[in-house]
């Protein structure tokens, strides 16, 4: 195990690599007597090939459902047990799962974790009681139109990345898939060559890297799954998605192609975003929970406050590669859809004429420092983006970004929304209720 | 355990000259203040006529105060990265926000004059309205939100627990101006107050900021009106509400339990744990989830309340299966009333919810929640400390005597919304 020196800063993460490839972060926060622990996989629904799209997440549920040395009837109540929680999520670039418990149930979060890396079953009687359990969730998604938009917004914005496809997948696939598409994914992916655990919490980083060591030491390496590099071409002009459903109310939603979280443009684009609708963080466990900032925000004074709108939000994630940088709307009970887009866009368009003011970028600057501040509340919330950048990226992306931040200049918002905000680049998304098949 | 945990969130607490009770706690995980202020003025309170009062209160009471426009508000908060969550409950009108440390003082004094001297100027009232519409239209198109208040007016019928707390489009158009203004002066005063502050900030100086932006309130708010108790039901009652343009239906099946200050809500709290939380949602996830696949949730929930609060079973299946769904609750709801829990799920039981405090009240804004919620119950603020015995001298037999009580398929309220017709609800399958 190859482990970077002990840092005077005892705050500071400690990074070790296994001989196996895993590669561990340790931080100690000795606020509470808690212990939060992730293991994260370099793996996502863009690298899923087509005919089986959602097996990414698939894989995920089979994940809870018992190992060689967990049977299955001993999964529950093996970590609230210890007073703990424990989850998992898999997204574009990458799936992830985490217990936070008592510190002194360190060694079991770690007994899971390898177990899960090693020695999952996929009985198939567990895929296919889960396969419905999968398409329950995908169809528990289409009851939001806001959802459903979001899901063929993003499908229209891209034809060669498969970014473009949702990671819960597509109905088709996940009736069809086996139960070898699902193990043997699971095989390709889940080694420790490919995965990153971290430990943040009240541990001695020393004795957390000899637990680690001891858990995962034996787990043997994998050739490491290719990422293929898919290159989206540049979009030629705007793209329109309409829908038509049974609903109550109509929802927009603008879609445009965005930089990665490596991008000298990603810091700029937060604060552009910031200044549109208000800093969110990044953050994703935490962050999105509670609405930002964003009463004096530029569309929400446009849409809101002049009651076009009941909500406007805007999300720019953190991705591996360039993905979408997305405003969604809440239309007000009465108001055209046409009204409303013609609002948002004015808005967009004025930014690239005119700019921002170094007003703006001093307000939007502050809220991302809060918001970054705020979202460091927890050690699970620690654990996480130390984790979720070192998958998308590198650690250090994330460790930058404040600097990042702080450097931007209001030119720099100014060509980024010139550059990213421009007609041709984005596609537009309407969700119209019809009368007919409304609840009322 | 560590000693710090041994001695609990240990919060001063101060009762102002005026009535006002500040609760403060440090923190210095990080940087940042949580200010969690509640009004005993919630949805219960909405006179019959005016229901959803205090929801458009809420949202219009900090878009406008002496000395401040709803702009300069606006640019304030946004300046300092902070953002106000106002909401209701049955009970409260609560005011949360969290902001950094070197800006305490000016937002508690923002906070003071939001909640001591709102202006409700007119054109916000017409611009929250039109959000709150919409927002209740939005919810019309939401099975989950239409099941879970369809069982609230079943088990709740002319309770003011059986009501949305957003009202309906027709009794939001009805509120006026005065209508707020006169609810803020009957509801808003010290004595119906509590502040609670937790974060980075030693507590004598948060009561001492309280006491300077605070003091002068001189109000006399009325108290808050007495509740009706919510009796057991002694049959099955059901609705479908048909959203045929919907993928999945969504199952809501309750009852009413006991109030929050009943003893007997320790027994309750742990049965629940385990009929539908613990792990992927107890028993009922068990069988519903893992068992069976059929659905991607079913969990239940109890929520406190100054009478009997309700314990809501939620699922939600594709139509195809919402009678085996209704089926497998029935079975797990008549085991549980029949039996209670078996010796090992109560130990489980008890070492998860004791383990979990440590996680639970691990941040400023989940602190802050907690200790609003026992101050507002009356359940002493070393509720932390305590709830480790509360739970522990729990026995099998309260448990069982809890769930046979409350719990029964023949007197459950089911209410279902998707894309499903039958009516056959009215009767228990098991």
């Amino acid at each position: 195990m190859a482990v970077t020196a002990k840092p005077a800063d005892e705050h500071a993460v400690r990074e070790a690599l296994l001989d196996n490839g895993l590669k561990v972060l340790v931080k100690e926060v000795h606020t509470a007597p808690l212990v939060s622990v992730w293991c994260w996989y370099k793996v996502g629904s863009r690298d899923e090939v087509p005919g089986i799209s959602g097996v990414a997440h698939w894989v995920e549920h089979m994940n809870f459902k018992g190992t060689t040395n967990i049977p299955r009837d001993q999964v529950k109540g093996i970590i609230e047990r210890f007073g703990g929680a424990w989850n998992g999520y898999t997204w574009i670039d990458e799936t992830t799962y985490l217990e936070t418990a008592t510190r002194d149930a360190l060694d079991q979060m770690l007994f899971i974790e390898a177990e899960r890396m090693a020695n999952c079953l996929y009985h198939d009687e567990d895929c296919e009681s889960e396969r419905t359990v999968i398409i329950s969730e995908l169809q528990g998604g289409e009851n939001d139109p806001d959802q459903l938009l979001d899901i063929e917004v993003t499908a229209a914005a891209f034809k060669a990345h498969p970014y473009g496809n949702p990671t819960i997948g597509w109905i088709g696939d996940l009736r069809s898939m086996t139960r070898d598409d699902l193990y043997g994914f699971y095989r390709r992916h889940y080694i420790p060559n490919n995965a990153t655990l971290v430990v943040v919490g009240d541990v001695e980083t020393d004795a957390a890297l000899q637990a680690v060591e001891r858990r995962f030491g034996s787990i043997a390496p994998g050739p490491v799954p290719r990422r293929t590099a898919i290159l989206e071409p540049d979009q030629l002009g705007e793209r329109r998605v309409s829908i038509e459903r049974g609903g109550t109310t109509a929802y927009l939603k603008l879609a445009y192609h965005a930089p990665a979280a490596a991008d000298t443009d990603f810091a700029p684009m937060l604060l552009l975003d910031a200044i549109l609708t208000g800093a969110k963080g990044v953050n994703l466990w935490a962050s999105f929970r509670s609405l930002p900032p964003q009463r004096s925000a530029r569309l929400y004074r446009a849409l809101v406050e002049r009651r076009l709108a009941s909500s406007v939000s805007g999300a720019l994630m953190p991705t591996r590669e360039p993905f979408l940088y997305t405003v969604s709307v809440t239309v007000s009970e009465g108001t055209p859809m046409e009204a409303v887009e013609q609002a948002a866009l004015d808005v967009l368009a004025r930014v690239i004429e005119a700019g921002i003011t170094p007003e703006e970028l001093r307000k939007s600057k502050n809220q991302l420092y809060a918001r970054m501040m705020f979202e460091n509340d927890s050690v699970t919330n620690i654990a996480h983006q130390l984790g979720y950048f070192e998958s998308i990226s590198a650690a250090d992306v994330f460790e930058s970004l404040a600097a990042r931040i702080k450097a931007v200049t209001v030119d720099d918002v100014t060509r980024v929304a010139t550059q990213y905000l421009r007609p041709s680049n984005r596609t537009v998304g309407w969700f119209r209720p019809s009368v007919s098949g409304s609840s009322r | 355990m560590t000693t710090a945990v041994q001695r609990g969130l240990a919060p001063v607490k101060r009762v102002l000259a005026n009535g006002l009770t500040v609760i403060a706690k440090a923190s210095k995980a990080t940087p940042a203040v949580t200010i969690n202020a509640g009004v005993r003025g919630g949805s219960a309170c909405d006179p019959d006529d005016l229901i959803g009062l205090s929801y458009l209160a809420s949202r219009v009471l900090d878009r406008g105060a002496e000395g401040w426009t709803a702009e300069a508000i606006a640019e304030d908060l946004d300046n300092r990265g902070v953002s106000l969550q106002m909401s209701v409950n049955r009970h409260l009108v609560m005011l949360v926000t969290t902001c950094l440390v070197e800006d305490f003082e000016p937002v508690l004094r923002l906070v003071g004059d939001i909640l001591m001297r709102p202006t409700f100027p007119p054109a916000e009232i017409d611009t929250r309205r039109v959000e709150i519409v919409t927002a209740i239209r939005q919810d019309e198109d939401n099975p989950a939100v239409m099941a879970t208040e369809g069982v609230m007016s079943l088990l709740y019928p002319g309770h003011p627990y059986g009501r949305r707390s957003k009202g309906t489009i027709e009794s939001i158009e009805a509120i006026d101006r005065a209508a707020l203004s006169r609810f803020h002066r009957e509801r808003f005063g010290p004595d119906n107050a509590s502040l609670v502050v937790v974060g980075d900030v030693e507590p004598e100086r948060a009561v001492d900021t309280a006491s300077r932006v605070f003091g002068e309130w001189v109000v006399a708010a009325m108290p808050e009106p007495l509740l009706a108790p919510a009796p057991l039901s002694n049959r099955r009652r059901g609705l479908v509400r048909p959203m045929m343009n919907k993928a999945q239906a969504d199952i809501a099946y309750g009852f009413t339990t006991v109030a929050r200050r009943d003893p007997a809500y320790y027994p309750l709290w742990i049965m629940n744990t385990m009929l539908g939380q613990y792990a992927l949602g107890g028993r009922l996830g068990d069988t519903i989830r893992e068992r069976q696949g059929m659905a991607y949730y079913a969990f239940s929930t109890v929520d406190p309340g100054v009478v009997e609060g309700p314990l809501t079973i939620r699922v939600g299946v594709s139509p195809d299966n919402v009678d085996r769904a209704l089926e497998a609750i029935d079975a797990e709801v008549a085991r549980m009333a029949d039996v209670g829990l078996t010796p090992e799920e109560l130990e489980d039981g008890k070492r998860f919810l004791v383990g979990s405090l440590p996680r639970t009240l691990e941040t400023n804004p989940a602190i802050a929640s907690f200790l609003q919620g026992a101050q507002y119950f009356g359940l002493g603020l070393d509720l932390d400390l305590r709830l480790p015995d509360l739970f522990n001298e729990v026995t099998l037999d309260e448990v069982r005597e809890v769930a046979s009580k409350l719990l029964a398929p023949e007197r459950a309220a089911v209410a279902i919304a998707g894309p499903y017709r039958d009516d056959g609800i009215a009767a228990p399958s098991a």
